[in-house]
C-alpha cells in the first residue's frame, strides 16, 4: 500500500512506532499529563489495564483516584462519567467492548447528548467513550457490532473512528479536549496491523504502514476533518475504521484509480471533502462494516445525491455488512470483504 | 446570598477523599485468607420455608455450610442425600471438570475460538440442578455449563456448538458455550450480562399467572449484580413474589476486578435481598451439600408462594476468567490454593468416603471412566467438524433467524451473498 498519502507523521516532535493500542495508550497518557482533570474509568481499566491494555500503566503513573476500575455496570459508568464532567473533569470512560454499550443508551441519548442544550450551556458532558467496536476477530455476536449508526441518529453526541494508529492519537485527544461528548470507536480488528480483508492470508503489523509512525508527545487531528488517504479520479470511495484497509486493498488488486476517502469523523462530518471528491470524481461507493438498513451510510448516500446529484455518472453504491447479527463461524461471509467490494466496484465502474 | 449550614464554615472543612477499593494481594503477594470468615458447618439454623423473609436477615451475612473438616454432614442444613444421589452429584462434577480441561485444551489448540471453565466452581451449579426439578426453567449465565451436566444432557451436543460444526444446533451462529438447549430447560445464553436476570423473574411471573408449578432459576456472577439488570429483577421479583432462586456465584473476581467493585467491601451479595424485602442466604458455594440444600429451600419457598430468594454462593474462580485472560497478571498466583473453602469435588468426596460409600480406588477408575467419555465425545464431535476448517452450515443459513418470515430486504441480500460466493471462487470450502 505504497500509494497510501496523507498518513504520514507530522514535520515536528519525535516520533516512534506504534500499534493503535500504543498509540490509544500513548494520547491518554499526553492528555493525563498535561490537564489534571482528566480521568480514566472502566471496567478491568485500572490496575490490570485494560481487556486490550488499552490503559496499561496509566493507573500506576496516574493514581487511582485518576485512573480506576469500575463496577459493571455501562449505565453507571456513563452516568457518573456526566456527573464528573457536571462537576468540571474531563471523564475518559472505556466500554470495553461498543456491544455491551447498550445498558448506557439512555446516559448517552437521553443525558449526554442534550445536556448543553437543556442547561443553555450551565452544564456540558466533556466526555469522551472510547470503545473497540467491529468484527473479524470470531468474536461472536457479542464482541463484534458496529453500533455507530445508533449514535450518529442522535443530535449533540459526536462520533469519531480512526484508521491508523497515528490517527487514533491525535484523533483521540482532540475528542478528549473537546467540550462536547465524543463516542471514540476503536477498529479493534486493526489494532495490531491493517488489514486487508484477506482472513486467510498472514496478518500484518504496524510496522510498515506509514500511520504506523506516531510521534510521542501532544499533537491533535480535528475532528470533523476527513483524510484523503489514496487520491484518484475514477471513483470515490467514503469509508472508515477497518474498511480503509479492505478498500485500499482491493483497490490495488484491481488498479482502480479510486479517490478512498477515511472519514475519520462521522458526526461531525467532513461535507467539504465528501462533496469536492465526488464532483471530481462523478461516482461514489460507500462502504462499512455495520448493517445496512438505516446506517450510516444510508445518510451518507443521501448527502451525496441532494449535494453531488448532477455530477453523478452512476447510482450510489453502498457495501455493507448484511442486516443480521454478527455470525460467528460464518463470519467471513457476513464481513464485506474484498469480494464484496469488489464486485460493487465493477459494477460502478462499468460504463465508465 | 444563601445562608450557610449551621455548625461549621467550608474554609475549616478536610478535604474528601474518594476510595477505590483495592484487593488484598496482587501477584507477587504472599496470601493469606485469615481475614475471610468462615464460620463452622452445621451452625446455622434453618428457618421454615413458610417465614417471612425478614425473619432471619443474619443468614445473609454468614456461610450456611453443611460439610465440616471431617467430610461429616452436620446440622440442620444437612439435606441428608442418599449414597446413589451422592455419588450421581459427584460424578456429575467431575465430569464437569474433565469436559472443561479437555475443551480449554481444545481451544489452545486452535479448534475453537474461545472457552470458559467453572474449575473451582462445580458444586454451585452441580447441586443445584439436583435440588431442582428438571421442569425447572434454568436462566443461566456463561459458567453455568454443570446444569446442563447435571441434567445429563449430552456432551457431544455441546462440543458441537463449541466447535460451531455442522451438528451445532445454534447453525454456528453463537459464540462457543453460550448454549441453547430448552429440552433441558436451559435458557439461550447472552453474551450481555445479566440479562437473564429479569428475565428468569419474567419466566417466574408467567408460570405463577398461570397457575403452573415450575418455577424458575437463575444465576449471574458478583460483577454483574453491578448492572441495572440485577436490580430490575429484585425489584420485579419482590414486587410480584415471583417464584424464583436468584442465585450470585460469588467466586471473587470479575476478570481482573475483584469483588470489592461490585461492593463485597461493604457488604454481602446475600443482603442485597435485605433491601428488596426477599429472602437472603449465603452459602458456602464449594460445600455441594450446602448449595443443594440452599436450592431447595428457595425452591420449596418459591413453590409455596413465598416468593424469591436471593442466594450467594461464596466460592473462588480458581483459574483465568476465560481463554482470553490471563490472571497472573492481577492476582496473587498463591490465591487458589489458599482459598479456605477448599475444593468442591474434594470435600464431597471426602464426606462419601467418610459415610463408607466411596473409596479412592473407586474415584480412580471414574476419574479414568469420566475422561474416556470426555474423550469420546470429543471424538464424535469432532467428526462433525472444528471452527475454521471447511463450511459446516449452508452459507445462506447465515439470514435464517432473524425473523420468522424473511422480509424482501434479506432476502435480496442473501442472494448478494451467494452471487458473491460463486464470483469468489467458493473460498468458503477450504480445507
Ligand atoms: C453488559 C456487559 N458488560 C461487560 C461485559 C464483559 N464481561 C464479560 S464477563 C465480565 C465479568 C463478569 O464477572 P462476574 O459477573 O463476576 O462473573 P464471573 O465471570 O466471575 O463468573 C465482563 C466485564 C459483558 N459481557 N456484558
Ligand atoms: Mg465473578
Amino acid at each position: 500500500m505504497s500509494d497510501l498519502i496523507n498518513q504520514t507523521a507530522p514535520e515536528t516532535g519525535e516520533t516512534t512506532r506504534m500499534n493503535m493500542i500504543q498509540a490509544i495508550n500513548s494520547a491518554m497518557d499526553v492528555v493525563m499529563a498535561r490537564d489534571p482533570d482528566v480521568v480514566v474509568m472502566g471496567e478491568d481499566v485500572g490496575y490490570f489495564g485494560g481487556v486490550f491494555r488499552a490503559t496499561a500503566g496509566l493507573q500506576k503513573k496516574y493514581g487511582k483516584t485518576r485512573v480506576f476500575d469500575t463496577p459493571i455496570t455501562e449505565c453507571g459508568i456513563i452516568g457518573v462519567a456526566v456527573g464528573m464532567g457536571a462537576y468540571g473533569l474531563r471523564p475518559v470512560p472505556e466500554i470495553q467492548f461498543a456491544d455491551y454499550i447498550y445498558p448506557a443508551l439512555d446516559q448517552l441519548v437521553s443525558e449526554a447528548a442534550r445536556l448543553r442544550y437543556r442547561s443553555a450551556g450551565e452544564f456540558t458532558a466533556p466526555i469522551t467513550v472510547r470503545s473497540p467496536f467491529g468484527g473479524g476477530i470470531f468474536g461472536g455476536q457479542t464482541h463484534s457490532q458496529s453500533p455507530e449508526g445508533i449514535f450518529t441518529h442522535v443530535s449533540g453526541i459526536k462520533t469519531v473512528i480512526p484508521a491508523t494508529p497515528y490517527d487514533a492519537k491525535g484523533l483521540l485527544i482532540a475528542a478528549i479536549e473537546d467540550n462536547d461528548p465524543v463516542l471514540f470507536f476503536e477498529p479493534k480488528r486493526i489494532y495490531n496491523g491493517p488489514f486487508n480483508g484477506h482472513w486467510d492470508r498472514p496478518a500484518e503489523n504496524w510496522s510498515k504502514h506509514p500511520g504506523g509512525e506516531v510521534p510521542t508527545g501532544y499533537y491533535k487531528i480535528p475532528l470533523g476533518k476527513a483524510a484523503t488517504v489514496r487520491a484518484g479520479e475514477a471513483v470515490t470511495i467514503l469509508c472508515y475504521g477497518t474498511m480503509v484497509h479492505v478498500c485500499a486493498a482491493v483497490v490495488a488488486d484491481m488498479g482502480v484509480d479510486a479517490e478512498i476517502i477515511d472519514l475519520r469523523t462521522l458526526i461531525p462530518l467532513d461535507i467539504e471533502a465528501i462533496e469536492a471528491s465526488v464532483k471530481k470524481t462523478g461516482r461514489c461507493m460507500i462502504v462499512h462494516e455495520a448493517t445496512r438498513t438505516a446506517g450510516f451510510g444510508a445518510e451518507l448516500s443521501a448527502l451525496v445525491q441532494e449535494r453531488c446529484f448532477y455530477h453523478l455518472e452512476a447510482p450510489i453504491a453502498r457495501v455493507t455488512g448484511f442486516d443480521t447479527p454478527y455470525p460467528h463461524s460464518l463470519e467471513w461471509a457476513y464481513f464485506p470483504g474484498p469480494v464484496r467490494i469488489g464486485q460493487a466496484l465493477k459494477n460502478l465502474l462499468k460504463d465508465a | 446570598m444563601a445562608v450557610p449550614p449551621e455548625g461549621h464554615s467550608r474554609a475549616n472543612l478536610a478535604p474528601l477523599q474518594l476510595h477505590v477499593p483495592e484487593p488484598k494481594f496482587r501477584p507477587g503477594d504472599a496470601v493469606d485468607f485469615a481475614s475471610v470468615e468462615v464460620p463452622p458447618a452445621g451452625a446455622q439454623r434453618r428457618p421454615d420455608t413458610a417465614a417471612p423473609a425478614d425473619s432471619f436477615h443474619e443468614l445473609a451475612y454468614t456461610l450456611v455450610r453443611v460439610l465440616d473438616e471431617e467430610g461429616r454432614a452436620v446440622g440442620p442444613w444437612d439435606p441428608k442425600l442418599s449414597p446413589d444421589r451422592l455419588r450421581r452429584m459427584l460424578r456429575h462434577m467431575v465430569l464437569l471438570r474433565a469436559f472443561d480441561e479437555r475443551m480449554f485444551r481444545a481451544q489452545r489448540q486452535g479448534k475453537t475460538s474461545f472457552y470458559m471453565k467453572a474449575l473451582g466452581e462445580e458444586a454451585v451449579a452441580v447441586a443445584a440442578a439436583h435440588a431442582l426439578d428438571y421442569e425447572d426453567m434454568c436462566f443461566p449465565s456463561y459458567r453455568q455449563q454443570g446444569l446442563l451436566i447435571a441434567r445429563d444432557w449430552p456432551l457431544v451436543d455441546m462440543m458441537n456448538q463449541i466447535y460451531s460444526n455442522s451438528a451445532d444446533r445454534l447453525g454456528g451462529k453463537q459464540l462457543p458455550i453460550m448454549y441453547s438447549a430448552k429440552e433441558a430447560g436451559f435458557f439461550s445464553i447472552s453474551g450481555n450480562l445479566t440479562t437473564q436476570y429479569p428475565q428468569a423473574v419474567g419466566w417466574a411471573m408467567a408460570s405463577a399467572a398461570k397457575g403452573d408449578t415450575r418455577i424458575a432459576a437463575v444465576w449471574c456472577g458478583e460483577g454483574s449484580t453491578a448492572e441495572g439488570d440485577f436490580h430490575s429483577a429484585c425489584t420485579f421479583a419482590a414486587v410480584y413474589r415471583a417464584p424464583v432462586v436468584m442465585n450470585v456465584v460469588n467466586n471473587q473476581w470479575a476478570i481482573s476486578s475483584f469483588s470489592g467493585f461490585a461492593g463485597a467491601e461493604a457488604t454481602t451479595f446475600a443482603a442485597r435481598a435485605i433491601g428488596y424485602g426477599i429472602a437472603g442466604l449465603r452459602v458456602d458455594g464449594n460445600d455441594a451439600l450446602a448449595v443443594y440444600a440452599a436450592t431447595q429451600w428457595a425452591a420449596e419457598r418459591a413453590r409455596t408462594n413465598q416468593g424469591a430468594t436471593l442466594i450467594e454462593h461464596f466460592t473462588y474462580r480458581t483459574e483465568g476468567h476465560s481463554t482470553s485472560d490471563d490472571p497472573t497478571q492481577y492476582r496473587s498466583a498463591g490465591e487458589p490454593t489458599a482459598w479456605p473453602l477448599g475444593d468442591p469435588i474434594r470435600r464431597l468426596k471426602d464426606h462419601l468416603i467418610a459415610l463408607g460409600e466411596w473409596d479412592e480406588k473407586r474415584h480412580a477408575d471414574q476419574d479414568r471412566e469420566v475422561a474416556e467419555e470426555v474423550r469420546a465425545a470429543q471424538k464424535a464431535a469432532e467428526a462433525n467438524g472444528i471452527l475454521g476448517h471447511g463450511l459446516h452450515q449452508p452459507l445462506d443459513s447465515l439470514f435464517d433467524g432473524v425473523f420468522e418470515e424473511m422480509p424482501w430486504h434479506l432476502r435480496e441480500q442473501r442472494q448478494q451473498m451467494l452471487d458473491e460466493e460463486q464470483a469468489s471462487g467458493r473460498p468458503w470450502a477450504r480445507k
